[in-house]
C-alpha cells in the first residue's frame, strides 16, 4: 500500500494500462517531456518513450480528432485536454464525432478512447480555466463520463475507462491534484457506473462529485456533531453510466436528498438525479429535494469571491440543517 | 515547388502508357456508375423516395474514380457529406448506397446514418462526416495508427474548397506534417463553398494549394475533370506516404454540375458558366480518351449499358426492401449494442 497524491495516481493509472496493452498511446500538449502542466504525467515519457507518449501542438481539434481516428482503427488512445474549459474549442469531437460514430454507422465502428481533462475551480484561475463542465459532457448520448474524487479511484477508474470500448471523458479535478490517499499495490481496475457510499447515515442522503465529495463528508461530520443529523454521503464517481440504484436506495432509506454540485446552477448533474428521484421514489421522500450548487455565474478569479461561489462546507451544513431541522434552528 | 499536372499528350494509336487499359476501363466504369447512381438518387428524391438531404458529385466523378483506382485494398477513405461517389468508388454495392438514401433496411447503415454518413468499414470507407473539417484530424489519427503499428495502408481524406477556411484543416495539416503521417488530403475545389464563390471569401487564389507551403508541403494542383491526371498525382502521393515520406495535399480543380444540395437550384452561378464546364464533362473527356487509346465504341457502350442495368436492379431491390425495424432506434449507442445510461 502506497500513499499517492491524486496527480501521482493519474500517472500510475496511465502507466498501468500502457504496461498492459501496447495499443494504449497517450498524447497532448506538454504531456511528455514536460510531464504535464499539472505534473500529472511525470515519468511516462521516460518510461514509454516518444513512440507512445506524444507531445502535440496547441491544436485541440487535432488532438481529439487524431485520438478518434486512432481509436476507430485499433489503438486505445488517451488524450489530454489540458483544461476542461478547452472542450469548447474542440466540442465537435466531444458532441458530434466520438459519441455518434457507433450509432450512425450501425455498429460498424467503436471509439474506445479516453479524454482526460483538468476540470473544476478553486485554483484562482478565473472564468476560463476553472469551470466544472461535467454537465456539458453528461448530456451527450454515447459518451461515458467519470469524475474521481480520490487517488485510488483515479487509478481504478482510469483503468476501467481505458478498457471500455466507448469514448470516456475523464474529469480530473485540478484542486485535488495535491491531495493524498492510500493506493494498494498491484493492478487496480474499478467499474464504471458504480457510486460509492462513503459515509452511512439514516437522516439524509448527500450526493456529491469530485471536489465536492470531501466537502460533503466534512459537512456530514459537522451536521452530526452540531445538528444531530446523521447523513449518508455518496460519491457519484460516474455520471454516465449513472448508478441510480445506489442513490435511490439510499434516498428511500433516509427520505431526504441533497446534491452538492460545483457546476453552475442550470442543468447541473444534480438536476437529473433530482428528477429521477422525484419520478421514482417520491413517496419515500420526507421533504423537498434540494440542490446546493455554484450560483449561475462565471467564476471570478479573486480567492474570496471564488470561495463564495463554490459550495463550501459551511453552506452545505447550513442548507441541510435548515431544510431538515426547519428554519428555527 | 508547384506541380501542374495534366494529361493532354496524345497517345500512340492503340498503345497504353503508364496507366494501362485495365485501370482506364475501371476509371471509366466508376465514373459512369457514379453518375448514373447519383442521377437515380436525384430522380428518387423527386419521387419522395429519397428523403432528408443529399449532396451530389455530378461533374466531380473523375476525382473519386482516379483516386480510388490508385488506392490499395487496405487503404482508408474519409469522406464528407458529399460522399456517395467516394463510397461507390471503393466498391460498395449501389443497392446498399441507394438503400441508405431510401431509408431501407438494406441500406449500408440500415437507415441510421443517411446520405451524409455513408460508411462501409468492409470496403475501407471509414465514414462520411458532415461537420466541415472534422474528418481531417480523424484521418490523421488513422494514419498515426498505421505508422504506430507499422501497417502500410494510407488514409485518404476528401473535402471541398470551403473546408480550407476552417481551423481543423490547418490543425490537421500541421499535425500530419510534423508527425510525417501517411495521409493524403484531397481538396475537390468545385469553385463554390455552398452558394458563395470560394474566391470571394478566401485570401489566396488556390484555397488548398496556396496554403500547402505553410505546412512544409508541395503545392499540387491537378485537373480534377481528368481521371488520368488525378490518378497520377494520387498514385505518387500514396507511394510517398507508404514510403514514409509523409502527407500530401492535392487540389483538384473541378465543377459541380448541380447545386450544393437538393435544396439548391444554383441560381447564383453566372450565365454560361455551367455550359462551359459541361464541355469539359469528365465522363465525355474520358470516353474520348478511351477512344484515343483504341477502345471501341462497342466496349464503351457495354460499360454504359451495364451501369444503367445495375442502377435499375439496385433501385428495384431498394424499392422492395422493408424499412429499418423499430428496435434499431436504440441499438448501438454504446458498444454493448444498447443505449443504457443508468442501472
Amino acid at each position: 500500500m502506497a500513499e499517492l497524491s491524486y496527480r501521482e495516481a493519474v500517472a500510475r493509472g496511465i502507466a498501468q494500462e500502457m504496461e498492459r496493452d501496447d495499443r494504449v498511446v497517450f498524447l497532448g500538449e506538454d504531456v511528455g517531456k514536460a510531464g504535464g502542466v499539472f505534473k500529472a504525467t511525470v515519468g511516462l515519457h521516460e518510461r514509454f518513450g516518444d513512440r507512445r507518449v506524444r507531445d502535440t501542438p496547441i491544436s485541440e481539434q487535432a488532438i481529439l480528432g487524431a485520438a478518434m481516428g486512432a481509436a476507430m482503427t485499433g489503438l486505445r488512445p488517451i488524450a489530454e485536454l489540458m483544461f476542461s474549459d478547452f472542450a469548447a474549442v474542440c466540442f465537435d469531437y466531444i458532441a458530434n464525432e466520438f459519441p455518434k460514430l457507433r450509432y450512425m454507422t450501425n455498429g460498424q465502428m467503436s471509439c474506445p478512447l479516453v479524454v482526460r481533462t483538468g476540470n473544476g475551480g478553486g485554483a484562482r484561475f478565473g472564468a476560463q480555466h476553472s469551470q466544472s463542465i461535467e454537465n456539458w459532457t453528461m448530456m451527450i448520448p454515447g459518451l461515458k463520463v467519470v469524475a474521481p474524487s480520490s487517488p485510488v479511484d483515479v487509478v481504478g477508474l482510469m483503468a476501467a475507462a481505458v478498457r471500455d470500448d466507448n469514448p470516456v471523458i475523464f474529469h480530473e479535478h485540478k484542486s485535488l491534484y495535491a491531495i493524498k490517499g492510500p493506493v494498494p499495490d498491484g493492478e487496480i481496475v474499478d467499474t464504471l457506473g458504480t457510486a460509492k457510499i462513503l459515509r452511512a447515515g439514516a437522516d439524509a442522503t448527500i450526493v456529491a462529485l469530485a471536489m465536492m465529495v470531501g466537502r460533503a463528508l466534512d459537512a456530514a461530520e459537522t451536521l452530526a456533531r452540531d445538528h444531530g443529523l446523521d447523513c449518508e454521503v455518496i460519491d457519484v464517481r460516474s455520471l454516465v453510466p449513472l448508478d441510480t440504484q445506489t442513490i435511490l436506495g439510499s434516498v428511500s432509506r433516509t427520505g431526504r436528498l441533497f446534491t452538492v454540485e460545483e457546476n453552475p446552477r442550470l442543468c447541473g448533474w444534480g438536476a437529473e438525479i433530482a428528477s429521477i428521484a422525484a419520478d421514482e421514489v417520491f413517496w419515500d421522500l420526507d421533504g423537498p429535494i434540494v440542490r446546493i450548487t455554484t450560483p449561475h455565474i462565471p467564476l471570478p478569479a479573486a480567492d474570496h469571491l471564488e470561495d463564495l461561489a463554490l459550495p463550501s462546507v459551511a453552506r452545505i451544513v447550513d442548507r441541510i440543517a435548515r431544510v431538515v431541522n426547519g428554519s428555527s434552528q | 515547388m508547384t506541380t501542374r499536372t495534366t494529361s493532354r499528350r496524345k497517345p500512340a494509336a492503340g498503345a497504353n502508357d503508364d496507366i494501362g487499359l485495365d485501370d482506364r476501363l475501371e476509371m471509366y466504369r466508376l465514373q459512369v456508375e457514379i453518375r448514373d447512381c447519383e442521377k437515380r438518387a436525384h430522380d428518387l428524391f423527386l419521387q419522395n423516395l429519397v428523403k432528408g438531404t443529399s449532396h451530389l458529385s455530378l461533374g466531380q466523378e473523375a476525382i473519386a474514380a482516379g483516386v480510388a483506382v490508385a488506392m490499395e485494398p487496405g487503404d482508408k477513405s474519409f469522406c464528407t457529406y458529399r460522399g456517395h461517389a467516394h463510397t461507390l468508388a471503393r466498391g460498395v454495392p449501389m443497392e446498399q448506397v441507394l438503400g441508405e438514401l431510401m431509408q431501407r433496411d438494406n441500406g449500408l447503415m440500415r437507415g441510421k446514418g443517411g446520405s451524409m454518413h455513408l460508411t462501409s468499414v468492409e470496403h475501407g470507407v471509414l465514414g462520411s462526416y458532415a461537420i466541415i473539417g472534422a474528418h481531417l484530424p480523424i484521418a490523421c489519427g488513422s494514419a498515426w495508427r498505421a505508422q504506430y503499428l507499422g501497417e502500410k495502408d494510407v488514409s485518404v481524406c476528401f473535402f471541398g474548397d470551403g473546408t480550407t477556411n476552417i481551423g481543423a484543416f490547418h490543425e490537421a495539416l500541421n499535425f500530419a506534417s510534423i508527425w510525417k503521417l501517411p495521409v493524403v488530403f484531397i481538396c475537390e475545389n468545385n469553385l463554390y463553398m455552398e452558394y458563395t464563390p470560394i474566391g470571394d471569401v478566401t485570401a489566396v487564389e488556390h484555397p488548398a494549394a496556396d496554403r500547402a507551403s505553410a505546412y512544409g508541403l508541395d503545392s499540387i494542383i491537378v485537373d480534377g475533370n481528368d481521371a488520368d491526371a488525378v490518378y497520377r498525382v494520387a498514385r505518387e502521393a500514396f507511394r510517398k506516404a507508404r514510403d514514409g515520406g509523409g502527407p500530401s495535399l492535392i487540389e483538384c480543380k473541378t465543377y459541380r454540375h448541380s447545386g450544393h444540395s437538393r435544396a439548391d437550384p444554383a441560381t447564383y452561378r453566372p450565365k454560361g458558366e455551367l455550359e462551359e464546364w459541361l464541355k469539359r464533362d469528365p465522363i465525355a473527356v474520358y470516353r474520348q480518351r478511351l477512344i484515343e487509346f483504341g477502345v471501341g465504341e462497342e466496349a464503351i457502350g457495354r460499360i454504359d449499358a451495364d451501369s444503367k442495368r445495375k442502377v435499375d436492379e439496385a433501385t428495384a431491390v431498394c424499392k422492395a426492401a422493408p424499412p429499418a425495424p423499430a428496435e434499431l432506434l436504440t441499438a448501438d449507442v454504446y458498444s454493448d449494442g444498447g443505449w443504457a445510461w443508468r442501472n
